[in-house]
């Protein structure tokens, strides 16, 4: 069918002035797009195999290649954009359906970019983060309504209930799940290193623990999700915290599938399936149809770890999502992630990624204003993901009552992913979404883990000043502070709902 | 502005403003005359703009000191009507009068000021004292939330806040501060920023018998109020002083913490500091700031904190507001300024500024 | 003494031969990559050898052998060891091109210069310049500068 065409998403430029004919762009490229003609000697290319990834762009040593949007242009039609015409040629000729990866690339609204920040001016002055300290450690896991405690003497107390069982972060950033399968052992190593030497967590995933990943567990959340990978009582006891993962903010109520031939030796032994099966996640966890049947999982594991270590539950922001978070605390959660409709995901249907679920923005607003209003904020600590890119983004979200953020998109981004999209291919250029040993040992994990450290330092002293404008030097004075979010462009029902006021309403 | 629009602004805006405090304790109980708190907070008229001032005494209504003391301001008589109807439901009302006045000529919007000494009807009384605080407690939320032309402003036992829209001086003639005996004695001078009519906007702010005065502006404002409102306090006002008023409440008589826990909980060391304690104390300090860290207090305060036993000072945890403190004898003298002090007590024995997150506190050893 | 060595991580070498190119323009008049490769003068010969089969690939240049075959073989003092520094260099004025150099090296990191016939081509580490090109411009760590003690070296 001659309908049936490849379409060409970029068009490669190379700067003949410049290119030395070094091939280095022929030996990198994974998608086979350049190529070296002997008998002209000349470096050709072929357009409709580029994804966009930029890796050649970024390794030619002379900058002879620009990596272009096709221009081609189908009839203007607001309606029938380009991109909606081409997914249709797509599925008429592989009648399947589409897969993506990464998050929701779509124009929802973004209600970070509506809401404006605090700095504090004449009745209250700012504080300079270079000179005076600013505050940023943050913990994560239940906390009692009130101190229990003995005083021995005039001064000397000692606690009657110790809350010692908490996750301790020197930054309210952490990295989200991503488990080795989805992403590479040389990515899940960066982010693991990265997250020891920063004073956060990474997660695992649901793919378990790599062994070669062991010395980073004191730092590890682990995930157990519907597939119950790689779950055993050592994967538990290893961990710092664990989270029940139900659903994930790129593909509410959809399972996974990792492919059999993505199943290798040490995939295999880490997710402790045979090698070369599919390895399947439900989509539903198929021992917990409801919330008592959660009760019983979150005990158990508790009863496993011995009441020491934080277990949460990760849950996609849907409609319900003030209630079904509070039923999750009541149900003995100590945290609860929340991921949002632009988080993102190694595959996914296409659909469902672009429609289903709500912004964080909201969803952490809803929640932390339910939990407050039932008394039980205390008992669980809100962790927010989906698409935090920048750390004002990340400030905003805590202002509205998150106590943590995790970032999956951005850590990634710091690995040298382009957001080309193209996880589920397992082409991944940057060594990250592969398992392709050509591929994968692209990932230095040292230097990921220095990019990601450098990352969070930058971020953090971001957040400092941001903070020290406010005039706040501890960032548990900004958790929940809505006072300190104005809202731009926003209906009175998404101020409502955000639990803000509009730019211009003094306190 | 009309007198509805100010009042309505007032209570329901946050306003921002400088400010000076001054308290006077004396520590073994003795009354004395509120003479002298009224010269110190002059002496800070800098720091205020005439647009506010107010008092608080303790000890000062020694022949009903068993009975609960509500002063009400009200703006028409229909309210007070109102009010009055609604105490007599829960309360035996022992005596009623206005507050007694000197007329000044040059105050304006005074409303009308009646003060109430009552005893929670019998059939209510049965329960334990700390049952009837909260009863009284729920009653001020009451009648401050839902009787519009109505504010409880002063409502503990043996002891009462006296304020206004005017200057120090003004306000406290037009009291007669004067002419009450007190063994406590706190004061505060305002410099909001806006246009003041409605008298209940002033300082010093109470309940129950806290009265607190207050210089500063609390970045943490939005999360302290969220907390407390989960506590079942409800800000009427929008002012730091209710909420710092509620969280010594909360974190005194519900939580029954100590003032040092208090001050380490509001103005928080930082975790250079706290990591650095041996461990018990470190473990101690940690948990206060994990379990209590929507009540730490963030931003620029220096504040004076009275209930019938106890005066408390505290700066905010880097002490972007002054505070002095002096001793003389049996008194203990706090206030924004050491002239505040020395206008009243020439030759004090010892003269300190309380560290940043430092409580100054000051017990009442009655003899 | 023990030069600084130039170490391999082939686990983390990507393939694309950026070092070579690197170490080539580094010795090249111009210095500048584009004129060395598209002008008309002659391109040096890479210090370089690089290796790949299947997924694993790695870059290999002369190892600064502490006994050191080439020196002891060559005939004319051309290949020497450097006092000094400890590094194995070679003077092109002196060298005759007989070879013998290419044909004991263990590693085979000594390349004939067939275009200037006699001279053979190795690594000197870039003793004109602060820092070795190829590592400099390895894109993934591939190969790292160490000291006499192994520590790595940053630019
Ligand atoms: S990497 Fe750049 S210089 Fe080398 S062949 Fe490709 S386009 Fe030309
Ligand atoms: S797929 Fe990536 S590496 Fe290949 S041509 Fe396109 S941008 Fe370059
Ligand atoms: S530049 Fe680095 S990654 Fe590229 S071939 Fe050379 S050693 Fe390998
Ligand atoms: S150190 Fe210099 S001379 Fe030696 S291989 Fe590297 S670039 Fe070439």
């Amino acid at each position: 069918m001659a309908k049936a065409k490849n379409i060409t998403e970029f068009i490669i430029e190379r700067d003949e002035r410049r290119c030395i004919k070094c091939q280095a762009c022929v030996r990198v490229c994974a998608s086979d797009v350049h190529s070296y003609d002997d008998e002209s000697q000349e470096l050709l290319s072929d357009n409709s195999r580029c994804v966009g990834c930029h890796f050649c762009e970024d390794i030619c040593p002379t900058g002879a290649l620009t990596i272009k949007r096709n221009p081609s242009a189908t009839k203007d039609n607001a309606h029938w954009t380009r991109d909606y015409i081409y997914r249709i040629v797509k599925q008429s000729t592989t009648g399947g359906i589409l897969l993506t990866g990464m998050g929701n690339d779509k124009q929802y609204k973004n209600y970070f970019e509506h809401m404006v920040l605090n700095a504090a001016q004449v009745t209250n002055p700012s504080i300079d983060p270079l000179r005076e300290p600013m505050e940023l450690r943050t913990f994560i896991g239940r906390r009692p309504d009130r101190i229990r405690y003995e005083k021995i003497k005039e001064n000397k107390y000692i606690l009657k209930e110790s809350i010692s069982n908490l996750l301790h972060l020197e930054i309210p950033v952490m990295f989200s799940a991503m488990s080795f399968g989805s992403i590479s052992l040389n990515a899940c190593k960066s982010l693991a290193k990265a997250a020891f030497l920063s004073g956060t967590y990474w997660n695992t995933g649901e793919g378990g623990m790599h062994r070669n990943l062991y010395p980073y567990a004191e730092r590890a959340i682990v995930q157990i999700a519907s597939g119950r990978f790689g779950v055993n009582t050592e994967y538990l006891e290893r961990a710092a915290a664990v989270e029940i993962k139900i659903g994930q903010g790129a593909k509410p109520g959809i399972g996974g599938h990792l492919p059999g031939e993505k199943v290798s030796e040490e995939i295999s032994l880490t997710r402790m399936i045979p090698e070369g099966t599919d390895a399947i996640s439900p989509a539903p966890h198929h021992d917990i149809y409801s919330i008592e049947d959660l009760r019983q999982l979150i005990f158990a594991i508790k009863e496993v770890t011995s009441y020491k270590k934080p277990v949460g539950v990760k849950i996609a922001a849907v409609h319900n999502v003030a209630p079904i978070a509070s039923g999750i605390v009541r149900a003995g959660a100590d945290f609860v992630t929340i991921d949002g409709i632009r988080g993102g995901t190694g595959a996914a249907p296409l659909v469902i990624r672009d429609n289903v679920g709500i912004p964080i923005e909201l969803a952490v607003a809803v929640v932390d204003q339910r939990l407050r209003d039932e008394g039980i904020r205390n008992q669980a600590s809100i962790i927010a993901a989906g698409g935090f890119k920048t750390s004002a983004d990340i400030v905003k979200a805590i202002a509205l009552g998150a106590d943590v953020v995790y970032i999956g998109s951005a850590a990634l981004i710091a690995l040298g992913c382009h957001l080309c999209q193209k996880c589920y291919t397992g082409k991944c250029n940057w060594g990250i979404a592969t398992q392709d040993s050509y591929l994968t040992k692209r990932l230095n994990p040292d230097i990921g883990a220095e990019r990601l450290c450098n990352l969070l330092k930058a971020w953090a002293l971001e957040i400092k000043e941001m903070l020290g404008g406010m005039g706040i030097n501890a960032i548990e004075s900004l958790r929940g502070n809505r006072e300190q979010l104005r809202g731009i462009d926003l209906t009175e029902t998404e101020l409502k709902l955000l639990g803000i006021k509009y730019a211009g309403e003094a306190w | 502005m009309e007198y509805q629009q100010l009042k309505f602004f007032e209570k329901n805006n946050r306003i921002p403003g400088g400010c000076g405090v001054a308290g006077i304790v004396n520590v073994k109980g003795n009354l004395f005359s509120g003479e002298n708190i009224i010269t110190s907070i002059c002496t800070m008229n800098e720091r205020g703009n005439g647009l506010g001032a107010g008092y608080a005494g303790y000890g000062i209504y020694p022949e009903f000191k068993d009975n609960w003391c509500f002063h009400i301001m009200y703006d028409d008589i229909r309210a007070k009507e109102i009010v009055e109807d609604f105490l007599e439901d829960g309360f035996d009302i022992v005596n009623e009068e206005p507050i007694p006045v000197h007329r000044v000529k040059t105050l304006q919007y005074i409303p009308l000021l009646y003060r109430y000494f009552i005893d929670i009807k019998r059939d209510k009384n049965s329960q334990e004292l700390y049952d009837q605080q909260e009863y009284i407690l729920s009653t001020i939320m009451k009648i401050n939330k839902n009787f519009d032309g109505a504010y409880v402003f002063s409502s503990g036992k043996n002891m009462g806040i006296f304020k206004g829209v005017g200057e120090p001086e003004e306000i406290g003639d037009f009291y007669r501060i004067s002419d009450y005996k007190g063994y406590i004695w706190t004061a505060h001078n305002r410099f909001p920023t806006n246009t003041v009519g409605w008298w209940g906007g002033a300082h010093p702010f109470g309940i129950l018998d806290w009265s607190v005065v207050h210089n500063g502006e609390i970045s943490s404002y939005g999360i302290n109020r969220r907390y407390l409102e989960n506590a079942g306090y409800y800000c009427t006002l929008f002012t730091d002083t209710e909420v710092i008023t509620y969280l010594f409440d909360l974190l005194y008589r519900r939580h029954q913490l100590d003032f040092n826990i208090i001050g380490n909980i509001l103005s928080s060391p930082f975790w250079e500091m706290i990591d650095r304690e041996e461990k018990e104390k470190m473990e101690f300090l940690k948990a206060l700031r994990i379990i209590y860290a929507p009540a730490l207090l963030n931003g620029p305060f220096a504040i004076i904190v009275a209930n019938s036993d106890t005066v408390i000072g505290l700066n905010d945890r880097i002490k972007l507001r002054p505070l002095v403190s002096a001793e003389r004898g049996d008194f203990v003298y706090l206030a924004s300024e050491e002239s505040a002090i020395r206008c009243v007590c020439k030759l004090p024995e010892n003269v300190w500024m309380p560290e940043a997150g430092e409580p100054v506190v000051v017990q009442i050893k009655r003899v | 003494m023990k030069p600084k060595r130039i170490i391999i991580k082939e686990e983390y070498c990507i393939g694309c031969r950026l070092c070579e190119v690197y170490c080539i323009t580094q010795h090249s008049p111009s210095r500048n990559i584009i004129k060395t490769y598209k002008g008309k003068g002659p391109k040096p010969v890479s210090g370089i050898y690089f290796e790949e089969k299947g997924s694993t690939s790695f870059a290999i240049q002369c190892r600064h052998c502490d006994e050191a075959p080439c020196v002891e073989n060559c005939l004319t003092g051309a290949m020497y060891k450097d006092k000094k520094t400890g590094m194995v260099l070679h003077n092109k004025k002196r060298c005759i091109g007989c070879w013998m150099c290419v044909m004991v090296c263990p590693v085979g990191v000594i390349k004939i210069d067939y275009k200037e016939k006699k001279i053979v081509s190795k690594c000197d580490l870039c003793i004109d310049s602060e820092f070795p090109a190829c590592v400099e411009h390895c894109p993934n760590e591939a190969i790292e500068l160490v000291n006499e003690e192994g520590k790595k070296i940053e630019k």
